[in-house]
């Protein structure tokens, strides 16, 4: 949630001093250290995450997951890594017709993991799909559950800034050259990203399936 | 001026307001989902989630953001608020990181006193055996809100003197973020209020708030979570900010190695802050879904063979004192940057080893990531364990004796003058001591076996909290005070808060100790009398409203000498920091032009030597 504050600053100008480009090259440096200092203390969340999973499963179980729907979520996710990379460069090049179709195809592949995650893997709708956990039963399903919740708020996020960012770009905001929004929101949803990187092995590869019955 | 136009008003509305929606949305969600419509866990949090949106929507700290959102340009307002009167502007969202520092100092002292008088009253209780007036629920619920006052308190302290002074002392014009900045402090309001609406509903396992324990008591404790996790993301931001400001706004010729030493200290507990925070936030955060939803992260649940398929408790301490431990070297590297900023200044010597202080400042923090275990020597993990955290534990020891040689390096033949800032500098570096010395008997496994949990521990963090913050907080108020208000404060009344607050330290802090040793355990409402520490208990009792009275005369003196203090003059303890070369007060714009560094900052004493330079002072 604290994402918002720190990225969402595209026109983050210093509008007070005198030398304009100068200014704007400095607040983006500062604006840049903040986004990865952000990062850097967002990665204590996520390692901390990972560290309870570790701790209460050890490595060698870990629950039953379909694993067709986790390949497909976990594709579909790096893919739109690669359709927020070419949004970027299209605003970079001028593009904004380019742009606006594949940011909001970024944000279309973010929706699909999410229904992936939250019809498929929280079962949340028993009339389309069963889930095999519920977030009370055991340890497999709080961590799951947290681990997965933790990510999705992130991707909601994400997908929260990309309609922001997409908003003000139809208005204009954005140039190739002045686009910090843009960059933020990119380097976001990387990061966002490279997280379930590590959540995906650890959830669904590492260690032996366990089954428990319903309690 | 209408009181509605007071932002802290408008967010106190907003919290009610939010409190009562989030309420009604989850009771109406309940109904909706065919489920009984109260819940006090469920209830309450939605609730309150919503009153501390409420409150910073009511403020105004999220404003500029949301213009952004939709493409609105909002450039900075400088200046008291158009058509108000000045003070006005302590009192909502204003930009400038002067008045971000002492909103964030006066709500520091403020929750000081609140804390303070908490401690009081269980004091009162324990200063006799049996039960006179605090039943122990109430005992418990009064001890453990101490702590998380108190513990805010020092945060928010934190956040004063770096706020204020960063920037000054580099230089900078404001911090890198000032919306960001108002935000992280602002958030902290509607946690403080939060964190005290849970007193009137009991908390009652002492600040940590351990599982299995605040799994089952009242509702209170989601209360708690929720604010501490607020504090926490304040945490955050605010070091962010702090460390973006001093890598990127130095001025000319400021390298990292000719920073005032102060900001050494705060970029070392910046890191710790803007990292290991996370981690009591998801220990909270856990601890709240495991009451609400009944997730089992640290609940064993055994299935019909035997096997626990539910959490362990001692996941939570693990991740608890990932943060709590570092935490207190966030409370105390600010204080002993002050002490190493302010002794050059009054001994008129250059600061002993500049580079190993400021390089011992990040030692501290980040062997400081590698002791949490020291708190869990009797919670039953691998016994091997105890021999890891020991020895990481003790090397804690070396960077803090570097401090320790510097300042006595410093004082070591120098031109020594005893103003009330100098005298808490050296209560401070007395207390420390005491603190410090009785940290390596409890990081030993061995004899914190017999002293885990009795009054020895209690004694030990309270003289290395007052020592390594509260000293040195006091004395950072007394000797910026002239820069901040323009006025010099009363020496006399400075003395007596002095030597009335120091003895009485020492006295509560050997009391406390020796109570430790004789078997006192702590939180604990009665005690046997068989014991023998009535005696003491009654000491450590006096001591502390002898404590309490003190500060109440510094409350007084920084009151009254705002309004009759003699004129300070821009720089009244000839000190080199850039921030002593501007008038007193300091105006709206720090710095009329950007300044440069020529020399090393603390060159007291060599003939010639100079550190800044003022543009436009060629002429000097």
């Amino acid at each position: 949630m604290a994402a918002i504050t720190t990225a969402a600053q595209p026109t983050a100008l210093h509008h007070d001093t005198h030398a304009g480009h100068d200014n704007y090259a400095a607040q983006l440096r500062m604006n840049r250290l903040g986004l990865w200092l952000f990062f850097i203390s967002e990665a204590f969340l996520f390692g901390g995450l990972l560290a309870t999973r570790f701790f209460l499963w050890g490595a060698d179980t870990r629950p039953e997951l379909d694993q067709t729907i986790g390949l497909i979520v976990t594709s579909v996710l790096l893919i739109s890594s690669v359709s927020m990379r070419l949004a970027e460069t299209a605003i970079e090049r001028g593009n904004r017709r380019a742009f606006s179709i594949f940011i909001l195809l970024t944000a279309l592949f973010g929706l699909i993991f999410l229904a992936g995650v939250m019809v498929f893997e929280w079962g949340l709708f028993p009339s389309i799909y069963q889930g095999h956990l519920t977030p009370w039963d055991n340890k497999y399903g709080a961590v799951v559950f947290a681990m997965t919740g933790m990510h999705a708020l992130h991707v909601i996020s994400g997908i929260v800034f990309i309609l922001i960012v997409w908003n003000l770009a139809r208005k204009g905001s954005f140039s190739p050259e002045r686009h910090w929004g843009v960059e933020s929101c990119a380097i976001y949803w990387h990061y966002v990203d490279v997280v379930w990187i590590f959540f995906y092995p650890a959830l669904y590869l590492i260690g032996n399936a366990v089954h428990i019955a319903a309690h | 001026m209408r009181i509605g136009s007071l932002g802290l008003v408008r967010g106190l509305v907003g919290y009610f307001a939010g409190l009562i929606v989030g309420m009604a949305v989850v009771v109406i969600l309940r109904l909706a989902l065919g489920m009984s419509a109260w819940d006090q866990e469920a209830v309450w949090v939605g609730g309150l989630i919503s009153a501390i949106i409420g409150f910073l929507l009511g403020v105004g700290a999220m404003s500029d953001w949301l213009k952004w959102t939709r493409g609105i340009e909002t450039p900075l307002h400088h200046g008291p608020p158009a058509g108000k009167p000045a003070w006005t502007r302590y009192f909502g969202v204003d930009y400038n990181h002067k008045v971000i520092g002492i909103q964030y100092g006066v709500t520091g002292l403020f929750l000081l006193v609140v804390g303070g008088s908490f401690a009081l009253v269980f004091r009162t209780e324990l200063a006799d055996t049996g039960i006179s007036f605090l039943q122990p629920g109430t005992y418990n619920t009064f001890l453990s809100m101490h702590a998380w006052v108190a513990l805010a308190s020092i945060l928010l302290g934190v956040g004063g003197i770096a706020n204020y002074l960063v920037p000054l002392m580099i230089g900078a014009e404001d911090m890198a973020f000032p919306r960001l900045n108002a935000f992280a402090y602002w958030i902290n309001v509607p946690a403080i209020v939060t964190l005290l609406i849970s007193m009137l509903f009991g908390w009652d396992s002492g600040w940590t708030a351990y599982p299995p324990l605040s799994l089952l008591g009242p509702v209170g404790y989601q209360m708690v979570f929720l604010a501490i996790f607020t504090i926490g993301l304040s945490s955050i931001l605010g070091s962010l900010n702090l460390i973006v400001t001093m890598l990127m706004m130095r001025p000319k010729g400021m390298t990292l190695f000719r920073m005032p030493i102060l900001c050494w200290a705060i970029l070392a507990t910046s890191i710790i802050q803007l990292t290991a925070t996370q981690l009591i936030g998801q220990a909270f955060l856990m601890l709240s879904f495991e009451r609400s939803l009944g997730m089992p992260f640290f609940k064993p649940i055994y299935d019909a063979a035997g096997v626990n398929i539910g959490g362990q408790p001692i996941l939570f301490q693990h991740l608890f004192w990932f943060y709590s431990h570092p935490a207190v070297y966030v409370f105390v590297l600010p204080g002993l940057g002050v002490i190493s900023e302010l002794l050059p200044v009054f001994a008129r010597k250059p600061l002993f080893g500049y580079r190993w202080v400021a390089l011992s400042s990040l030692a501290i923090a980040l062997v400081g990531f590698l002791v949490w275990g020291h708190h869990m020597f009797t919670s039953g993990y691998q016994p091997y364990l105890r021999v890891v955290f020991m020895i990481s534990t003790l090397l804690v020891a070396v960077p803090t004796g570097v401090k320790f040689f510097s300042w006595l390096g410093t004082l070591w033949g120098g031109r020594l003058i005893f103003p009330t800032p100098m005298l808490f500098t050296l209560g401070a570096i007395s207390v420390f001591l005491i603190g410090g010395l009785s940290g390596p008997i409890l990081a030993t496994a061995a004899t914190d076996l017999f002293l885990h949990d009795t009054y020895f521990v209690v004694g030990h963090f309270h003289a290395t909290i007052f020592g390594g913050f509260v000293f040195p907080f006091f004395a950072a108020i007394y000797y910026w005070y002239p820069k901040i208000t323009g006025r010099m404060y009363n020496e006399t009344l400075g003395k007596l808060h002095f030597w009335l607050m120091t003895p009485g330290f020492w006295l509560m802090s050997l009391a406390q100790m020796t109570a430790g040793t004789m078997g006192m355990r702590r939180r604990i409402a009665d005690y046997d009398p068989a014991l023998g520490v009535q005696n003491v208990q009654l000491l450590v009792t006096i001591a502390g409203f002898v404590i309490a009275f003190s500060i109440l005369i510094m409350i007084y003196n920084l009151f009254t000498s705002a309004e009759i203090g003699v004129l300070a003059g821009n720089n009244p303890w000839r000190s080199r920091s850039p921030e002593w070369q501007i008038p007193s007060p300091v105006p709206e714009h720090s710095y009329a032009r950007p300044i440069s560094i020529v020399g090393e900052p603390y060159d007291y004493g060599l003939a010639g030597s100079s550190y800044v330079a003022m543009a436009g002072a060629g002429d000097d």
